[in-house]
Parts: structure tokens; C-alpha cells; sequence
């Protein structure tokens, strides 16, 4: 348990070991470690992916992890590693530093990543050239700090990671928090922006593991936000509201404590458990608590054994 | 001094010769590091984190673009060991064992699949107990392993002497000071080769080949117990994830 640090009373140890047992006995998977041999039965034709190596004709992990056969493919699937791009990607990340015409922006890669200005539309929405008064401006833009969402473009030829957010719905992320978790708890899906509707919040679940939790943003009258910010009263109407801000918390709560019991992270799943929450009377500040951690644990256990028996009924 | 006893034939902490202290490995200590471990052996107790592979913060340390950077940093806590003693930063002995740490797990990681980065190991030794060297690149391995750096195999490392004209497996700090013969040797177990051997005395050519021997098996002990404990860690994780 990395990222929580409990003081567990004894039935509750006991609840959640038997629990987290519970869950080891479920699933059956090949996991290799490093310089485990890699049992491959048609040996003439087989693509060795990510992960594994060739020594003296045997395939060799070179990771720990899970291994993963897609036809003729072999790879090993990493758990605890950082976050490994593909184009088309949702992330996360933050601003380091403005450079020439790009930001750099920390998504828990291997490197940073850069965003260049021409790959971004512009607060007035009109399709030009950038200009220099551009590249002075872009401060106005993202500053450092910056939280932003942005899309996997594709690697340039020198190997460097470039990102592109050329729609309303990507760019700066404001008044909500960013919460940080394993890479390989957020699965890739065909949607990662969320609005719950049922708490006025944005939930972006980015490929990378940086997860935003905050007030939910209209995106379409992008361009009517950007008059509104030149009246002052409209500041005042900017300011979050208190429910909101609960729910927001009280969101990235279940995303910690789903996180530090190392389960994946779904909008289902983050929804149910901060329900379960309000349902059981437990106070914000208390669901980071043993309590409400073991009971996340139990519920893991009983829904996954549901899902069994739904599987087995239908068939 | 006795080191063997000529009758029973034990050590001074009632170990045979070819036996190793108890082992453990831990994995996942340090909650912001991208992998972390800790690694004991018997008394000998070392924590190591890896941060990394992480853009190169300073660019005039990197020597190829096309590789990743490896850094380590070995440092011995002041209550380590008998006399509490504050040590200064970059004194010859950390200095030179950071530098033995980093190029034995250079060897092992494969750089090229991770161009323009680099890789901070930092290893302290929380007890010492003999044989830091070693339980330090162990440590060192398993944090690798836990932040998901691809290496070509498991560096384990052990050390021998050869005391009493016995050899003797995995020195503790009594045996390590009586200025004896001492041997220690990175091994990596699946390839068969040596990545690392050090002795700071003087040694027949045979009696150096049974210590030396000694010590690889005591490196291919500790690579099964490392790869137990790896292979427990990804199951788990595995599991929870569902």
C-alpha cells in the first residue's frame, strides 16, 4: 500500500486480508519477471513486442509484468512503470516551461512533452498563421503551473513527444484538482472526458495516469467565456460553488483510495464508490480513513464475484 | 582471532561456511518514487529508490542522446553503523561505490530503448552490517525491476572471503574487518556472466577460484529469492487490478 498510510485496527486488518485474498484467488495470470523464459510453442514465426528480448533463440521478458499474445504477437504488459504513449491518447499534464513557439509539458513520460503553438487552436478561434505577437503572447495562453489537457499527436523523427489540442474540449484545466495514479490503473477507452451530470463536474481520466477532477466546464460557449472574463462582474459568478466543491472532493477521495488499493479506474467504478460513500454516512475528510478503505476493498471483492456469476449465468 | 570454530566447524555468528545470512526484499517502500525497495541480509539493511527515466536535467552530463543516463548515489546513514558519525557528502568511499553501483546496473539495463532520458538510483544504507556493497546492488535491482525498466537480466551481487583457510560465504562486519580477503561479484544469473568482482587483497590463483565460485552461487541464491519476491509483487498487482 504505497500512497496510504493506515492505522488498521485489528478486524479491519483481518477484513482487509481476507478481502485482498479473495481478490489474488480470482485470476489466474501469466506473470513473468525479469529474464523469465517466455514460452512460445510455434517457435519459427512469432513477433516479440515490448518487453522481450532474443537470447541464444529463447524469447526473454525483460520486464516485470504480464504477458500479452495478440496473434502472433508477444509482449509483456507492464504494471508499475511510466506512462507509455500511443497516438490518439487523452492526457493530462503540466506546464514546465514556455520554450520558442512550444510548452513543455510533464505527462510522466520518459521525457517531456512538447506543445507546439501552431498545434493548438487560438482563444479567438480563427485559423491564421502564428505570428511572433503570437509566440509573445503565449503566456496569456498556458502559463507554468498549467494544468492541460491534450491529445498524443506522434513522435518526431529525433524521438521527442509532441501533443496537439485542436478543440474546444482540450485545453487549460481550471478550478479542480489533479490527481496523480499509476499509469497502468486507467484503461484506454473510447471516452475519457465524463461530465456527471449529478455533481456539475468534469471527470478526465487521461491515458497517462493524471486524473482531473473539477467544475464542470461548458464547452461550446467557449468563445462567450472569454467575453464574460473581461467583465468583472462575471468573477464573481465564476467562483465554484460549495456543493460543487464537496463533490469534487469527495470524488478525489475515491479516486485515492481506489488507487492506493491498486484497483482500475473507471468512471463506474469512481461514481459507485463515492456514492457508496454519501450512502454510509462517511464525512469527506473520513474516506481516506482504515474504515471506508477496508469497506471499498469488501465491495471490490463482492462486485467482481458478481460479474463471475453473471458470466458463468449466460453462458 | 577464530573466525571458524576448529571443532564445530561454525562462524562467529553460528553460520556454516557456505551459508547465507536470512534474506528479504521488500518492494514498493517509498510512496513517490517510481520504484523503491528494501533489501536485507541479516543485518545488513539498504533501501534503494530509482526515479527515472525522466527527461535529463542536466544536459551537460549527457554523453549520447541515443541512451539513457544512469545516475547513483550511495550514501550511508549517520546511525548506520556502531559509532554514530556524520559523513560528509563525497567522500572517497560513497564516491566509488556509487560509481560501482552504476556501472554494474548499466550493464544490466538497456538504455537504448529509452533515448534522451535519464535514471537516478539512490541507495542508502539504513544498517551496516558487512557486505553493504552488495545488498545495495540487490536493492538496487529491485527497485529497477519495481519501476518497470526494462533490463536484460537480474543483477544479484554476494560477497566471499577466505578466513581461517576456509571460504566463507556472505561476510558480516566482523569477519569484513579482520582484514582478510574479501570478494564480492555482481552475477547475472540467466546470461552467466560476471559484471562486477572487487577484492581488496591478495589471493592464491585456486583458493581465489573456490571463493569466487562460492560467491556466484550465494549471487544465484539471492536472484531466485529476488525473482520470488517480483514475481509475488506482479501477481498481487495484477489481481487487484482485475
Amino acid at each position: 500500500m504505497r500512497d496510504l498510510q493506515l492505522s488498521l485496527n485489528q478486524t479491519q486488518r483481518v477484513r482487509l486480508e481476507a478481502a485482498l485474498h479473495e481478490l489474488q484467488t480470482v485470476a489466474p495470470a501469466a506473470a513473468v519477471t525479469v529474464a523469465d523464459t517466455i514460452p512460445v510453442n510455434d517457435e519459427d514465426n512469432i513477433l516479440k513486442g515490448h518487453g522481450t528480448s532474443d537470447q541464444d533463440g529463447e524469447v526473454v521478458a525483460t520486464l516485470c509484468g504480464v504477458v500479452e499474445r495478440v496473434n502472433k504477437l508477444v509482449y509483456v504488459r507492464t504494471l508499475r512503470a511510466r506512462y507509455k504513449p500511443e497516438v490518439g491518447d487523452i492526457i493530462v499534464g503540466r506546464v514546465i516551461e514556455i520554450a520558442p513557439k512550444r510548452w513543455r509539458l510533464e505527462i510522466n513520460f520518459s521525457q517531456d512533452a512538447v506543445l507546439m503553438l501552431s498545434s493548438m487552436n487560438l482563444p479567438d478561434g480563427i485559423q491564421r498563421r502564428r505570428t511572433a505577437v503570437d509566440e509573445l503572447n503565449m503566456r496569456t495562453i498556458f502559463e507554468e503551473n498549467d494544468v492541460i489537457c491534450a491529445e498524443v499527436r506522434g513522435f518526431q523523427h529525433d524521438g521527442s513527444l509532441h501533443l496537439q489540442a485542436r478543440s474546444q474540449k482540450y485545453g487549460k484545466l481550471e478550478r479542480g484538482q489533479l490527481l496523480v495514479v499509476p499509469a497502468y490503473l486507467v484503461k484506454r477507452r473510447k471516452q475519457h472526458f465524463h461530465h456527471l451530470e449529478q455533481y456539475d463536474v468534469d471527470l478526465i481520466l487521461g491515458c497517462n495516469g493524471f486524473i482531473w477532477v473539477g467544475e464542470h466546464v461548458v464547452v461550446g460557449e467557449n468563445a462567450n467565456m472569454m467575453e464574460n472574463k473581461l467583465n468583472l462582474s462575471a468573477e464573481v459568478e465564476n467562483f465554484t460553488p460549495l456543493v460543487t466543491r464537496k463533490h469534487i472532493c469527495r470524488l478525489a477521495n475515491a479516486v485515492r483510495v481506489l488507487s492506493a488499493l491498486g484497483f482500475t479506474l473507471t468512471v463506474e467504478l469512481i461514481i459507485e464508490t463515492a456514492e457508496a460513500s454519501v450512502s454510509s454516512n462517511i464525512e469527506i475528510n473520513n474516506m481516506l480513513g482504515a474504515e471506508f478503505y477496508v469497506q471499498t476493498a469488501e465491495r471490490e471483492v463482492k462486485r467482481r464475484a458478481d460479474l463471475l456469476r453473471k458470466k458463468s449465468g449466460a453462458r | 582471532m577464530e573466525y571458524v570454530n576448529p571443532i564445530t566447524g561454525f562462524r562467529v555468528d553460528g553460520r556454516r561456511p557456505n551459508e547465507m545470512r536470512q534474506l528479504k526484499g521488500e518492494v514498493g517502500v517509498v510512496a513517490r518514487a517510481n520504484g523503491s525497495a528494501l533489501f536485507e541480509m541479516g543485518n545488513t539493511r539498504v533501501i534503494a529508490a530509482v526515479y527515472g527515466p525522466r527527461e535529463v536535467q542536466n544536459k551537460g552530463q549527457q554523453v549520447n542522446s541515443k541512451d539513457a543516463l544512469v545516475r547513483c548515489e550511495y550514501r550511508m546513514a549517520d546511525f548506520s553503523t556502531g559509532d554514530r558519525r556524520r559523513k560528509p557528502k563525497g567522500d572517497r568511499r560513497s564516491t566509488e561505490i556509487s560509481l560501482v553501483i552504476r556501472q554494474t546496473m548499466e550493464a544490466s539495463i538497456l538504455t537504448h530503448l529509452m533515448p534522451r532520458s535519464q535514471i537516478d538510483i539512490f541507495v542508502q544504507v539504513l544498517q551496516a552490517d558487512g557486505g553493504t556493497r552488495a545488498a545495495c546492488i540487490n536493492a538496487a535491482t529491485l527497485a529497477l525491476a519495481d519501476a518497470g525498466i526494462p533490463m536484460r537480466d537480474i543483477v544479484t551481487s554476494c560477497s566471499a572471503g577466505y578466513l581461517c583457510s576456509t571460504p566463507l560465504l556472505d561476510l558480516n562486519y566482523i569477519e569484513d574487518s579482520a582484514g582478510g580477503p574479501d570478494v564480492t561479484v555482481g552475477f547475472l544469473t540467466k546470461m552467466d556472466k560476471v559484471t562486477l568482482l572487487q577484492m581488496d587483497a591478495k589471493l592464491p590463483m585456486d583458493t581465489f577460484e573456490t571463493v569466487m565460485d562460492l560467491a556466484i552461487e550465494g549471487c544465484k541464491a539471492i536472484a531466485n529469492y529476488i525473482r520470488e519476491v517480483l514475481l509475488e509483487n506482479t501477481k498481487r498487482l495484477e489481481c487487484q487490478r482485475g
